[in-house]
């Protein structure tokens, strides 16, 4: 890299003058045998709360250890050098928080160069490189080990992966062309492309080992010592078996490992995502290239791929999701109280014994560990409760995903009885009874009669008006809404929703009840539907909509594939259940009129026991049943897919601009939160909002962007 | 009913304790410039135990019955019974117990002792006993509380708890041990250290210890730190005498404040043998002796004359002594007393801790790892002592039989 350039660099430094750097600190090692090692420590000087991350002061500053090594080396100064990290990280990856803010493609494109510079030193520095995988090592932080020589990695480590197509970019300083070499093409589409796209999963390091990422795997305790014996061992000649790697170049075979491989992500990708977001795409694209073209070939075609796929908006907005929304504010809810006002809960009462009753009895004993109790109204339902409580745990002794020892506890903190007095002692009783405000409201009437003043009570209602259930409480303060997802084991999302009379104490207490229960809470006012489902059954209520009124059913559930949305809305409405939909359409419709469509095809569906509009085909496909359809009553003004994706867009824009003007929630990052967290919506779209700005939808309907910058 | 009579108690005997293997981590010298400033005392354990089972590999880590592990201070990383937490640590079964032990300066010792009383007795029949001192970590009495009825009722002279002190009244009650002699017995302290690492003769028993400073990065540490090899008489006579103005002992003529850990395996001779254990040491007697506290450093003496008529030994029989260097004047006292030459072969042949360092509790070890190698490489030596003297007046010995002499095992 001539002087010229890195002078470039160093105005792309000052375009992240708040980065941490992370430092590379070089020290001699003397191994065994005689020969000396560069031994580079990448550290930020932070602990573990602060991952190390490569943003462009970072690079430069180890741009300049590694090419002063490279002239070592070239004396013979060195006989080796090896790279590893501070302790439970190599490096996190790049740093986002940087790398989003370099606005321009020149930038960006400087930035995927300046990667690669370092990244051709340890590949090319004139003796043997390695890497001593101590802990996480994602994206960039695995590239660098790639570019090594040797690779050993600890039993301890975890987090290994390239998540680079979740975030909106691709493994470009060298590991897509790098990785399949090493672990063989089907592996690396794994790596790559299936675990990025399954909730970004990543590898411990016995499994990167497995797959021959790395060289050799040593214990926590002495990784360190034990990486360089064997380094040594290297050195000297000892032989590095690699029965995983491969060469497509000139190899037939190979290239068509190559190819089958890329077809079969391909297909995952387009199942997984309808191809809403270019990154994946364009991970297969260069990793296909790189089968019959050279490293440096490979490293020009990565650079402009990094730099277009920077500029997306994909890209800014999983940023946007997943460092400002997921990993900050989440932790930080927004409108929550002093954490302190929060009250201890040392018992838990559940009115009900139905499925959701048992769901959320299990979240609390597990969780909170403290007595649960469940009642209902009769000892019949109240033992069906028990024993589906206990077979739950029991599936999950089964899986030993808790120990014997563990279930006991479980199932001895849950116990169930036909009299509210049960609840004398209790600090949060929490109704999931049948949804219908009279039921809730005798429930609650009953529970205040038993119960402390303080004891805070709460609703699992997913569209009924909690500030309704409030109103003749003695002590009304104290209600919240507490509204779960299905499956609630492992549904994140939590809206905490208060009234106009619940106080700070007994927000405080959910809040910290939901961090307990490993929640992400929300808070939310108490308006119909809250968040999530509101918006879903907007969503649901235009496709619906659509449908009634003669479009195909293919066109009306396919309108919205361009969004990569994780089920289609026919899918979502068989999953919700069509009575529970229905049930919540009436209530939106009730509080807000015409935007909530009641449909009379649904309310057929119900009375006639369907489930699902859709229904498997003899050869695998899909299709709506002759016998469901002439149920039906279809009007005569279809839509294109076309139109209705942009009428949906729109819809969702009105909506959450109403919902922001009624102070649903503190502004759009909450809406954003509410749909990654509680409906699993792509993060490529930054929730929605983003995404709403970007189409153009929140101008159109409402006049302005959600977000100004 | 009544009860059928028991009788399930076997003639009890004795059974052989045998030193197996020991390693230690290189020392290193204490406070913010030593090498280990920003490294855990009970990681420099693990490293140790490690090794031991890397180096052992018939050894069944199911098999160990005990790891007893020493520290002064048993407090922060020397803290919450760290013969467990290490053994847990360095990844041995949950199955295999632990301990933590103190007799300050003999803590490794005393863990060794301890655990071969145990073998001995068939309680136990494979333990790992060693010691470790981060003094940089745990200054020495740091956090102590000494009683008030030690000054009150004339208990222990207050200045007796500062060892260096204890040194200075050595030197009053044995005035022909000179400032001279100390400093004579340094440098050959220093000398002789040199020679063996030039001779490889203590690499073999050193860990590797990867280990990072603060704001530097990772790197290897495979030597000992304190050593100043090339010391002279003249370079050591214009030393400050620090315990006492115009006193005797000096920075040169006594060990430095370090940080390192030991560990050793033993086993009883059966073990050994069913396992196929190495042997490189017999234990033969071992005795602990108290003296005046402000006089310390004469604990060797009667310690080592318990272990010897316990043995039925006298001096003369003894070959190899690895005594504890924690002041020149502490050694010179004993070997003053036995009528041995300062400079006599027999005595701490690869130097000592005046060159090498002196974790407190770690040390005990490290002299029984240089004896065990001695006799290997001597097997006209039959038998030899490690001893070492004990802070608030005390002194210890441990008597071997080396295994590679033409007589072992004939009439022990």
């Amino acid at each position: 890299m001539s002087s010229r350039t890195i002078e470039n660099f160093a105005s792309l430094a000052a375009l992240v003058p708040d980065e941490i750097i992370t430092h590379s600190l070089v020290e001699d090692v003397v191994l065994p045998g005689g020969a000396t090692l560069a031994l580079l420590t990448l550290d930020n000087g932070f602990d573990h709360t602060k991952p190390t991350t490569l943003g462009p002061n970072t690079l430069l500053e180890l741009h300049a250890a590694l090419t002063a090594q490279k002239e070592r080396a070239a004396n013979g100064a060195i006989a080796a050098l090896a790279v590893t990290g501070k302790p439970y990280f190599l490096v996190a990856g790049a740093d986002l928080n940087g790398v989003k803010n370099l606005a321009s493609p020149e930038h960006g494109a400087a930035m995927a160069t300046l990667g690669h510079a370092c990244y051709d030193l340890l590949a090319d520095l004139g003796v043997p490189t390695f890497a001593f995988i101590n802990g996480v090592a994602l994206g960039g932080g695995l590239e660098i080990a790639l570019a090594c020589s040797y690779r050993t990695v600890s039993t301890g480590a975890n987090g290994i992966g390239l998540p680079e197509a979740f975030i909106g970019l691709i493994p470009g300083w060298g590991g897509v062309y790098r990785l399949p070499r090493l672990t063989g093409p089907e592996a690396a589409m794994t790596v790559m492309i299936e675990n990025p796209l399954n909730n970004n999963r990543s590898l411990n390091g016995a499994a990167a080992f497995k797959l021959g990422i790395a060289d050799a795997l040593f214990e926590p305790a002495d990784f360190l010592e034990q990486s360089l014996l064997w380094a040594g061992n290297v050195l000297g000649g000892a032989e590095v078996p690699r029965p995983n790697a491969v060469e497509p170049n000139g190899n037939p075979g190979v290239s068509a490992r190559w190819a089958a491989a890329a077809a079969k992500a391909r297909a995952f990708v387009e199942a997984k995502t309808s191809n809403a977001a270019p990154a994946p795409a364009k991970v297969l694209e260069v990793f296909e290239a790189g089968a019959s073209i050279t490293q440096k070939e490979s490293a020009a075609l990565e650079i402009a791929a990094l730099t277009e796929m920077m500029q997306t908006n994909a890209f800014h907005n999983t940023v946007y999701a997943f460092l400002d929304l997921v990993q900050k504010r989440s932790k930080r809810p927004a409108g929550a109280p002093d954490k302190k006002l929060a009250r201890p809960v040392t018992k838990v009462g559940v009115v009900g014994a139905g499925l959701m009753a048992g769901q959320l009895a299990l979240l609390f004993a597990r969780n909170l560990k403290v007595p649960v109790v469940i009642t209902d109204i009769d000892a019949a339902r109240v033992e069906k409760g028990l024993s589906y409580i206990h077979s739950e745990v029991d599936r999950q002794l089964a899986k030993g995903r808790i120990s014997p020892d563990a279930a006991n506890r479980t199932k001895a903190l849950v116990t169930g009885s036909v009299s509210k007095q049960a609840f004398a002692d209790a600090d949060f009783v929490i109704e999931a009874v049948f949804e219908e405000l009279a039921l809730k409201k005798q429930v609650f009437a009953e529970v205040e009669a038993v119960v402390s003043p303080e004891c805070i009570l709460a609703t699992n209602t997913s569209s009924l008006s909690v500030t309704e259930m409030g109103r003749d409480l003695d002590n009304p303060e104290r209600l919240v809404g507490f509204h779960f997802f299905n499956p609630v084991a492992q549904m994140p999302l939590l809206e905490i929703a208060r009234t106009q009379w619940t106080n700070d104490t007994a927000l405080a207490t959910a809040f910290a009840l939901g961090k307990s229960l490993r929640k992400t809470s929300v808070l939310v006012k108490d308006e119909a539907a809250f968040v999530v489902n509101r918006i879903l059954l907007r969503l649901m209520g235009e496709i619906a909509n659509a449908f009634d009124d003669g479009t195909e059913a293919s066109v009306a559930d396919g309108a919205l594939r361009p969004m990569g949305l994780p089920m289609s809305p026919f899918k979502l409405l068989a999953m919700v259940g069509i009575p529970v939909a229905h049930h919540v359409s009436e209530s939106l419709h009730a509080a807000f009129g015409e935007r909530f469509r009641v449909s009379g095809n649904q309310q057929v569906l119900i009375e006639n026991g369907i489930k699902s509009l859709w229904a498997p085909t003899g050869d695998g496909g899909m299709e709506i049943p002759a016998s469901t359809l002439g149920l039906l009553e279809f009007g005569n003004t279809p839509s294109t897919s076309e139109e209705l994706l942009v009428r949906t867009q729109d819809a969702l824009a009105q909506e959450i601009g109403l919902m922001l003007a009624q102070g649903v929630v503190a502004g759009p990052e909450d809406i954003d939160l509410c749909m990654v967290m509680g409906a699993g919506w792509p993060m490529h779209l930054g929730g929605i909002t983003p995404y709403l700005d970007q189409v153009g939808a929140s101008e159109r309907v409402n006049g302005k962007k959600f977000h100004q910058h | 009913m009544s009860p059928q009579p028991v009788n399930t108690r076997h003639a009890r005997s004795v059974r052989d304790v045998v030193f197996v293997d020991g390693v230690r981590t290189p020392f290193g010298k204490a406070g913010e410039k030593g090498m280990y400033h920003g490294t855990r005392a009970d990681d420099l354990v693990v490293k140790c135990i490690r090794e031991l089972m890397r180096r052992n590999p018939s050894l069944p880590p199911e098999r160990i019955d005990e790891v007893a592990i020493a520290a002064t201070t048993q407090t922060g990383d020397q803290g919450l019974t760290i013969g467990r937490t290490a053994a847990l640590l360095a990844g041995l079964p949950q199955s295999v117990p632990g301990f933590a032990i103190d007799r300050m300066c003999a803590g490794a010792m005393t863990a060794v002792t301890t655990t071969a009383g145990s073998i001995a007795f068939g309680a136990y029949d494979v333990v790992i006993a060693g010691g470790v001192e981060h003094m940089g970590n745990h200054p020495m009495g740091a956090g102590a509380d000494p009683n008030p009825r030690f000054a009150a009722e004339r208990l222990v002279d207050p200045a007796a708890l500062n060892m260096g002190n204890t040194a200075e009244n050595l030197h009053d009650r044995f005035p022909a041990i000179t400032k001279e002699r100390t400093d004579s017995y340094a440098v050959a302290s220093q000398a002789k250290l040199a020679a063996a690492y030039a001779a490889g003769d203590i690499q073999p028993d050193l860990v590797p210890v990867a280990a990072r400073r603060p704001s530097e990065g990772f790197t290897l540490r495979t030597t000992d730190e304190p050593p100043r090899p090339g010391t002279t008489l003249e370079s050591l006579a214009g030393l400050r005498t620090p315990f006492r103005a115009h006193g005797r002992v000096t920075a040169g003529n006594a060990a430095g404040l370090n940080d390192g850990a030991t560990a050793a395996v033993l086993a009883s001779a059966q073990a050994a043998e069913e396992l196929g254990l190495s042997v490189k040491m017999r234990l033969v007697s071992y005795a602990f002796a108290g003296v005046d506290p402000s006089v310390m450093g004469i604990g060797p003496v009667p310690a080592t004359e318990k272990a010897l008529a316990q043995a039925g030994l006298g001096i003369e029989d003894i070959g190899l002594f690895e005594i504890n260097e924690a002041f020149a004047v502490q050694v010179l006292s004993f070997l003053d007393h036995y009528g041995i030459k300062d400079t006599d072969p027999r005595v701490n042949r690869y130097g000592g801790a005046i060159a090498v360092g002196h974790p407190l509790a770690s040390s005990g070890v490290r002299l029984m790892n240089q004896l065990a190698r001695q006799f290997e490489q001597d097997p006209s030596v039959r038998y030899g002592l490690t001893t070492m003297c004990i802070g608030l007046g005390m002194g210890g010995t441990v008597i071997w039989e080396n295994p590679h002499h033409a007589d072992f095992g004939k009439d022990a």
